[in-house]
């Protein structure tokens, strides 16, 4: 399978089997005009099998997007078709509108134009809560 | 310029201020009567209730202040789709502080997001209820002299009852408090109150569904009502409202010490014939809400 490489842009690697498209929506990647290769189960040493997605094009990766899905991930940054750097991710402390909060009893579900903001409340667990009513967040599908 | 959202909004230092201010209102009840003149409390209450409005309306009259507001969303502009934060920036206009309830969990933070006076949650759904908590801080302090070395015992709607969820959370801060959490499968206390507070914190804890079992050992019983309007099925409501029915039998093994607590309104799970033992609080309960719901307008409104 070919697949022609970036010039300018990112490879979100170590991504896994099945989460690609999950990435592919949280980071809105739809809008963007760029060649977008999505990788799905491509044969890992490490993880036996992995999602890949590359983006040509410079623009601002959410970061709390990606540590949210997995911190683990991995993001190679290239410029002028280089490898130029790695980004390593944490488990962001807050995350506003990136997954929404499905408590019909919730604020959010009446009122249109509030952000959808969680915090980490349990690190070790990966459990992220509603800060309006403290709903444990759902992972995104 | 302070809000109160939820009980953790307040250290263990400022609760014990408040304790003190409401026990001094108690008992120099003259020298706080002129405290708010001229000031203005709204009360903006979406979804109906007594006692608490009226209490906090009470006490903002006792502090020589006026209140403002409205009880139904029915009749506010709310009910022609008006936002909360929008409602929130116009009684701004108008008042020093407002106290608000809403059916919505989380409504009064977004409130306090938006405005420019001091907001206090006077309920949000089943989610918080702090000036309820409060309210129970100082009816354990007044009748036992004491938060620490204490087992209290909650029975009935643990699941949806926002006013155990905000008393545990404040007790948990104190030495030695055995909590006995007492209720039907269905409405156990939820996970991320057992797993996130009481499991993290180390704090003592035991479950049960026999309230007769638990008696004996109780220092404080926390009676709560199963909640109509919090179930979406009413075959649920109809199954499990009677679960738990304090009478004088039950009480045959309790504490001469006991403290009966209930944040009220009953339905049936006290019996009238409880109210005349002299162990039976929540009365007196709704008294002590109006003094501390005083001391808390005037530290939000850092009148001294």
């Amino acid at each position: 399978m070919n697949i022609d490489s970036i010039h300018n842009g990112f490879v979100i690697d170590h991504i896994k089997s099945g989460q690609g498209m999950v990435i592919y929506r949280l980071l809105h990647l739809e809008d963007l005009d760029c060649s977008i290769a999505i990788i799905k189960n491509a044969a890992s040493s490490k993880m036996g099998k992995k999602d890949i997605i590359k983006i040509d094009a410079n623009f601002h990766l959410d970061l709390d997007v990606l540590g949210y899905i997995d911190p683990d991930i991995t993001i190679n940054v290239i410029k002028d078709g280089q490898l130029t750097g790695k980004l390593h991710l944490e488990l962001p402390e807050r995350l506003t509108n990136v997954i929404t909060c499905r408590n019909p009893r919730c604020i959010t579900s009446v009122e249109q134009e509030i952000d959808h903001i969680f915090k980490l409340t349990d690190k070790e667990n990966r459990i992220y809560r509603c800060v309006y009513c403290e709903s444990k967040a759902k992972k995104q599908r | 310029m302070r809000n109160l959202i939820d009980i953790i909004d307040l250290t263990t230092a400022e609760i014990d201020e408040l304790i003190t201010t409401a026990n001094d209102i108690i008992e120099n009840p003259v020298q706080y009567q002129d405290k708010c003149k001229y000031k203005k409390l709204a009360t903006l209450f979406f979804e109906p209730s007594t006692r608490t409005r009226l209490s906090f309306e009470s006490a903002m009259y006792e502090l020589g202040g006026n209140v403002l507001g409205f009880s139904a969303a029915d009749s506010s502009s709310a009910s022609k789709g008006e936002s909360v934060s929008d409602t929130i920036r116009t009684v701004g206009c108008y008042a020093d502080i407002i106290a608000m309830r809403h059916p919505k969990e989380g409504a009064p933070m977004v409130a306090s997001m938006h405005s420019t006076v001091p907001i206090i949650n006077a309920g949000d759904g089943g989610h918080n209820h702090p000036t309820q908590t409060l309210t129970d801080l100082l009816t354990i302090k007044r009748e036992t002299g004491r938060f620490d070395n204490i087992t209290i015992g909650f029975c009935g709607d643990l699941k949806f009852g926002r006013t155990v969820h905000s008393l545990i959370h404040a007790l948990s801060r104190y030495a030695n408090v055995h909590f006995v959490l007492i209720s039907p499968d269905e409405l156990k206390l939820p996970e991320y109150m057992i797993h996130d507070l009481l499991d993290k914190k180390g704090l003592s804890y035991s479950t049960t569904t026999s309230l007769d079992e638990a008696m004996p050992n109780l220092d404080i019983l926390y009676m709560t009502r199963v909640q109509k309007e919090r179930f979406f099925n009413e075959a649920d409501y109809i199954r499990l409202k009677d679960t738990y029915i304090l009478n004088k039998e039950k009480l045959r093994n309790a504490k001469e010490s006991l403290c009966i607590m209930h944040p009220l309104p009953r339905v049936n799970e006290i019996a009238v014939e409880v109210d005349k033992d002299p162990r039976a609080c929540y009365f007196k309960q709704v008294l002590y809400g109006k003094f501390i719901r005083m001391a808390l307008i005037l530290k939000l409104l850092e009148v001294k």
